[in-house]
């Protein structure tokens, strides 16, 4: 394996492997970039994947300490996980469900599409769906994602029927969706066992994740160099405001120092920001990159909720993908519904212990273990609609309680808008016409589970007062510091964001090599 | 975090491996019959009698706990077995941190008077009332969140509810009836294509 030393000051540093940091590795390593990532957790495989839903999440889970604050439920219910992120090589790619939906050209347009909102700081993307359609097409190849180049779509399983009946009843139309999960073998992968374990990492590696994929192609060039197991704690700079290398603390706990030639970060939206404030300096003294004061801000996670429903008779929903399920025809911009923005309905099953967990959280006595009795019959569905960026909704760090390593811990603030809770409303009642139509029982509204979306907190703006970085990741003040991951969205759009993450990383690859060859950076 | 499979070794141990020297070694155990109501459990289960070995917790407190958890999640034919799970978390969980112990021994105290002096021996309605009078103390959500992480992830769970857990020993369900589903009409081709 390569290595490279501390003081190697020509390597580009990544903190983070996911769908972010792990793509750009391999991108970049592909140009003949040297790279050293820098990942927080540790190795994990198909074969150390488990087929058990709380064993996993203590395998993959961040489960630093974190607090939250702010009047969303998770707050409540879940005081120090406001997110189900993964700590582990490969990030969140680990545990995505692979839906992989292209962000629609009036999306990144949210501010001129939805106009002026009370509250809400909605900006334009600094880049257009034309700019991006050709780097959506090389990641959706290298995802393999179903219904592009030629890939069938997956098999419905039976949680599907339901939402295809329900769905052509109440007139949407409904497709096992365009999903990164291989419907045949495909890339040296397997294709689908429908095992129901896409959220504990896949035991087959039908799911695309970049720990398979991304990380080993990336070490095959002989220029990439993987560190598990070591925290970033901050980002140095030269007194020009250069970056010029990482402080991280490894396995041991050992402070160490790596230098860089530049510095990306994609420790997904809430770590992210926490590592430029915690690289304040008396040169940056609101945290690196923040001229703008916009870091941290803005953070999204998507307008959730899930709907639960028991039929009359078995479904079975936990056997088979997790969601290859998607109605699309809310996702348009459509005030009259009475908000801005759209959303997606697409299947969800959680196995037993985590619908226990998560049903309604914090319920217990007799109707509620009715309701799991009935756990063979329910069909699920779960929203996800663009939530608007607020000011105020952030992630900051929280002097009065430290990590392990005796760091700040981040603090995670949100307050739903208005038109997140009309979005979710809405969305509900839609969810719950779709299960009606086939006759469901009882139909429950699931509230928001812990983040796992997390969006928008070192934006990309046109403008550096507006947000953190330019149209390609690099941030506005320190011109040799990237963001790859999507703390980079300028608004959340109502997709799952995995395939844009990635297909920023990609077209940042491109960038970083030629602003290298043109020693601009 | 113990796994499905150490659970089940746990719980479904049959009660002749457990010698009474084991037994004694103990603060309590709780023990019982597997009920014939769950004929997929009896499958699993190498003997109707099981024992739970306690290592912080008496006898006593054991019985108090699982009846508690009764009250939080009743499921009426679910086994006392899988409830006696719930009580041995909690067991674990006092012999390694003692202000948990005496966190679940008080409130216990607090259980039997607000059950009016034994919570075992009241009524079910007595022992709802005691149970919501302690909604929301840190006692009731120890129990509440240790009962739901583990009431509902354990193979007697599995059995009774429905659910299969691990699916990779059985290569998933891609032959195993993922789209079996006979009472609503298969979707078309176009949304729905036939498997590899």
């Amino acid at each position: 394996m390569t290595t490279f030393e501390h003081n190697d000051n020509s390597v580009v540093v990544i903190v983070g492997s996911g769908a972010g940091g792990g793509t750009l590795a391999n991108e970049l390593s592909q140009r003949g970039v040297k790279v050293v990532v820098l990942e927080a957790g540790k190795r994990e495989s198909s074969a150390t994947f488990v087929n058990d839903e709380w064993a996993s999440f203590i395998q993959l889970a961040w489960l630093d300490k974190r607090t939250t604050s702010g009047s969303w439920r998770v707050a409540r219910d879940f005081p120090n996980l406001p997110a189900w992120l993964c700590k582990t090589v490969g990030g969140t790619t680990v545990h995505w469900a692979g839906a992989s939906l292209r962000i629609h050209p009036h999306e990144f347009k949210a501010r001129t599409t939805y106009g002026e909102i009370d509250g809400a700081s909605l900006l334009d993307w600094p880049l257009d769906y034309d700019e991006l359609a050709p780097y959506y097409a090389k990641a959706e190849d290298k995802l393999g994602v179903t219904r592009t180049n030629d890939i069938p779509g997956l098999p419905g399983n039976n949680n599907f029927k339901v939402f295809y009946n329900g769905a052509k009843k109440v007139g949407y139309k409904a497709t096992t969706g365009r999903m990164a999960i291989n419907s045949r073998p495909r890339a040296d992968r397997a294709s689908c066992l429908q095992l129901g374990f896409c959220f504990q990492g896949c035991k087959s590696g039908a799911k695309w994740s970049a720990l398979y994929t991304e990380i080993p192609a990336a070490e095959s060039t002989g220029n990439m160099e993987l560190r598990t197991q070591v925290h970033v704690a901050q980002i140095e700079h030269d007194a020009a405001g250069k970056a010029v290398g990482v402080v991280y603390f490894d396995a041991e706990g050992k402070q160490q120092r790596q230098r860089a030639r530049a510095v990306c970060v994609a420790g997904n939206s809430i770590e992210t920001p926490r590592l430029l404030l915690l690289s304040a300096s008396s040169k940056f003294p609101d945290g690196m990159a923040n001229s703008s004061g916009q870091v941290g801000r803005n953070y999204q996670r998507h307008t959730t909720g899930s709907v639960y429903a028991i039929m009359d008779e078995p479904v079975h929903m936990y056997r088979g993908t997790t969601m290859a399920g998607i109605i699309s025809e809310e996702i348009v911009f459509d005030p009259s519904r009475g908000f801005a923005g759209g959303y997606e309905l697409e299947t969800l099953s959680l196995g037993l212990p985590f619908m226990a967990a998560f049903l309604n959280p914090g319920e217990w006595g007799r109707p509620f273990a009715q309701a799991m009795d009935l756990y063979s019959h329910m069909a699920g569905m779960w929203i996800v609609g663009e939530d608007m960026p607020q000011q105020t909704n952030r992630v900051t760090l929280n002097s009065a309680e430290k990590d392990q390593w005796g760091l700040p811990v981040p603090n995670v603030h949100y307050d739903d808008h208005p038109n997140d809770v009309a979005m979710r409303n809405h969305a509900y009642e839609r969810g719950r016409a779709v299960y009606e139509a086939v006759g469901a029982r009882k139909v429950f509204y699931t509230p928001p589970y812990p983040s796992t979306h997390n969006l928008g907190t070192c934006r990309m703006s046109a403008s550096p007062r507006d947000g953190v970085c330019n149209k390609h990741g690099q941030t506005h003040d320190v011109k040799n510091l990237f963001i790859s991951d999507g703390s980079q969205f300028t608004s959340g759009a109502g997709e799952n964001p995995t395939l844009t993450i990635v297909t920023l990383a990609i077209r940042q690859a491109e960038y970083i090599s030629n602003q290298m060859s043109q020693q601009n950076i | 975090m113990k796994t499905t499979s150490e659970l089940e070794t746990k719980v479904v141990r049959p009660m002749a491996h457990l010698t009474r020297r084991e037994l004694l070694k103990g603060t309590g155990v709780l023990i019982g019959m597997l009920s014939g109501a769950s004929s997929a459990l009896l499958a699993l289960a190498p003997s109707r009698t099981w024992a739970v070995e306690l290592n912080a917790l008496s006898d006593a407190q054991g019985q108090e706990l699982m009846r508690f958890a009764r009250q939080l999640y009743p499921h009426d034919s679910l086994d006392d077995a899988a409830y006696a799970l719930v009580v041995s978390a909690l067991d674990g969980a006092a012999k390694s941190d003692p202000a948990t112990k005496k966190l679940l021994a008080d409130g216990l105290r607090k259980l039997d008077a607000a059950a009016g002096g034994s919570f075992v021996r009241a009524s079910p309605p007595q022992q709802l009332a005691a149970v919501k009078a302690l909604e929301g103390t840190p006692f009731f959500e120890k129990v509440r969140g240790t009962t739901i992480a583990t009431l509902y992830n354990n193979p007697i769970a599995f059995a009774y509810f429905g659910y299969e857990g691990s699916a990779w020993e059985k290569a998933g369900y891609i032959n195993r009836g993922f789209n079996d589903l006979k009472w609503l009409p298969d979707p078309p081709e176009s949304a729905s294509p036939p498997k590899a």
